[in-house]
């Protein structure tokens, strides 16, 4: 690539039109990207730092950040070991029907967050399915945190599954076979050849699988009631303030939830640097 | 032997039938269930709620509106994808790194900062205010969110393929006379053009199903500025099961189709490039 631009010099015109581009892409990324991110923090300090604390500090945000990591320490391990099985069984055996089973995989991200929301209501809402049985035996799913945990799980079920799928493809099990050759048994072949050859993917999964779930909001919300201190998780907080007319205190909640995108962008970018060749091709890079 | 070495590797039953048995649980049965419910409405029910001149006017803006975001998106991701990929300039790995930016905000936190840059007295409204153009609380301010939430998608699709594009056959169009425009047009655009319509399917499907980002900046005016996925939660809020369910459903439907698409895309896509190879 370089030596290309070596051999032939580039011509004024040439220069020009990569100057007016990577112009325009500059520009196109500081209105669509930038200006939304740094109006986040800047409405989040309007008030100054005092106000901005004190936000922080209410107990209804407290019990939002509680929720939130509860919802995400559930949600995450959850889909951790599914996408585990699912890469296992997808990428070391042939059977039929496995286009189709790749292809439910990946359904949630082409459902409304709001659709996966109302099939759990429609389950186990009141009116729904299960709903009778439940009031009998006095479980409650939907408005409760159960409902977030399952609206949740059912949006970032792809997340860690694709990529290990992708990644598990790649390498093959050349290695996984020479270990059982060797007289490994299963559990020693997964956890001292297996594991430590999709370790980066696993977490690069993980990182987006929980940056999603701590974020989501529709599913979330159709599911959650919006019962102050029960069952808003912090996107949930965010709307209830805002359309509270809190603007402040939504963005200083907001702003919690762009710190937590960012690092997830800085971890992301190490991880595509430092270990880049054992993550799945950049073409499943794409959710 | 091929054979006989993959049944070496253990778990297949039990990794196979773990994840059919939670994949069946949390995602089948639940639309099953959404489904089942829809078909609760009988032929009336579903031509008096399709043809209510509020349901046209949701589906309309909400697969219009992500229509015209996904091309938006498509020109603009095709446009940062070819920059990212072919030069080198400083600031080149922080911008690659913003693009996944509206992955990773969370969707509630990306409608109410749009909202304050777009809304009449925001950042950018004021001054648009009196050019006479309204964003947020408009028509505009949908599309306005669904092109955000839609823009990674075309330019991480692109990458890959644009990384691994055959230069000779560009140099060789140059070489035989055809101007850069030229080249673009006729070798480049038709080489990346599988790949281009995934990356616009996934940006439309995405854009078609938003709710968090719109719905702050919408203003959710009937018949004017309200998408499809609100009808339903506001028909949620009425208890109206069967029509939420059908609307779901025909959202559902469409999610189906373009899931469809993307996979036959991808296949002309694998082709295109074993050719290529």
């Amino acid at each position: 690539m370089s030596g290309q631009h070596a051999s032939r010099p580039l011509s004024w015109r040439h220069r020009l039109l990569r100057g007016t581009l990577i112009a325009l892409v500059m520009a196109l990324m500081a209105v669509l990207v930038l200006l939304p991110l740094a109006a986040v923090f800047i409405e989040a300090l309007s008030k100054g730092a005092a106000a901005f604390m004190d936000v922080l500090a209410q107990p209804e945000t407290v019990s939002a950040i509680k929720l939130t990591l509860l919802v995400a320490v559930l949600a995450v391990p959850s889909n951790l070991v599914f996408g585990v099985a699912a890469a296992w069984a997808m990428t070391r055996f042939e059977f039929r029907g496995k286009a189709l089973l790749g292809a439910f995989i990946d359904l949630p991200f082409s459902v409304s967050p709001v659709v996966a929301g109302l099939v759990y209501v429609l389950l186990f809402g009141a009116q729904g399915w299960f709903g009778p049985w439940l009031t009998d035996h006095g479980v409650t799913i939907i408005f409760a945190v159960p409902g977030l945990v399952l609206a949740t799980v059912f949006i970032t079920l792809p997340f860690v599954a694709r990529e290990l799928i992708s990644l598990m493809q790649a390498q093959g099990s050349e290695e996984e076979e020479a270990a059982r050759t060797l007289g490994a048994s299963g559990w020693q072949m997964f956890f001292r050849v297996t594991l430590p050859n999709i370790r980066w993917a696993l977490l690069y999964g993980v990182l987006l699988c929980n940056a999603r779930a701590m974020g989501e909001f529709g599913a979330v919300s159709v599911v959650s009631g919006h019962i102050r201190g029960l069952t808003t998780t912090m996107p949930l907080e965010v709307e209830m303030r805002y359309n509270e007319y809190d603007y402040m205190g939504a963005f200083a909640v907001a702003s919690l939830l762009g710190l937590l995108a960012l690092l997830t962008l800085v971890v992301k970018a190490l991880l595509e640097w430092r270990y880049g060749d054992e993550l799945a091709a950049r073409a499943t890079r794409g959710h | 032997m091929a054979r006989q070495r993959r049944r070496v590797l253990p778990g297949f039953g039990i990794s196979l039938g773990y994840a059919l048995t939670y994949l069946g649980l949390i995602v089948l049965l639940p639309l099953a269930a959404l489904v089942w419910k829809a078909s609760a409405l009988d032929v009336d029910g579903w031509l008096r709620l399709l043809s209510a001149p509020r349901t046209l006017a949701a589906l309309k803006l909400s697969f219009g509106g992500a229509l015209i975001a996904a091309l938006f998106n498509a020109v603009a991701g095709l446009l940062v994808a070819w920059v990212l990929v072919r030069y080198r300039f400083p600031g080149r790995r922080l911008i690659d790194a913003l693009v996944d930016l509206p992955f990773a905000l969370p969707t509630a936190v990306a409608g109410i900062a749009l909202t304050a840059i777009y809304a009449p007295n925001g950042w950018l409204g004021q001054y648009l205010l009196p050019l006479g153009i309204k964003i947020a609380y408009a028509p505009a301010g949908v599309l306005v969110a669904m092109i955000f939430v839609g823009f990674p998608y075309v330019v991480r699709t692109l990458q890959p393929v644009l990384e691994t594009l055959d230069r000779d056959v560009e140099e060789a169009a140059e070489s035989l006379g055809a101007t850069r425009l030229q080249t673009f047009v006729r070798v480049i655009v038709p080489a990346l053009l599988p790949t281009l319509l995934t990356g616009f399917a996934l940006a439309l499907a995405r854009a078609v199903g938003e709710y968090g980002s719109v719905i702050f900046i919408a203003g959710n005016i009937p018949l004017r500025s309200e998408i499809a996925p609100l009808l339903i939660v506001q028909k949620l809020e009425q208890f109206d099961y069967a029509g939420a369910a059908a609307l779901g459903t025909v959202m559902l439907g469409f999610s189906l189709l373009l899931l469809v698409a993307i996979a036959l895309l991808q296949r002309w896509s694998g082709r295109w490039a074993e050719r290529g190879a």
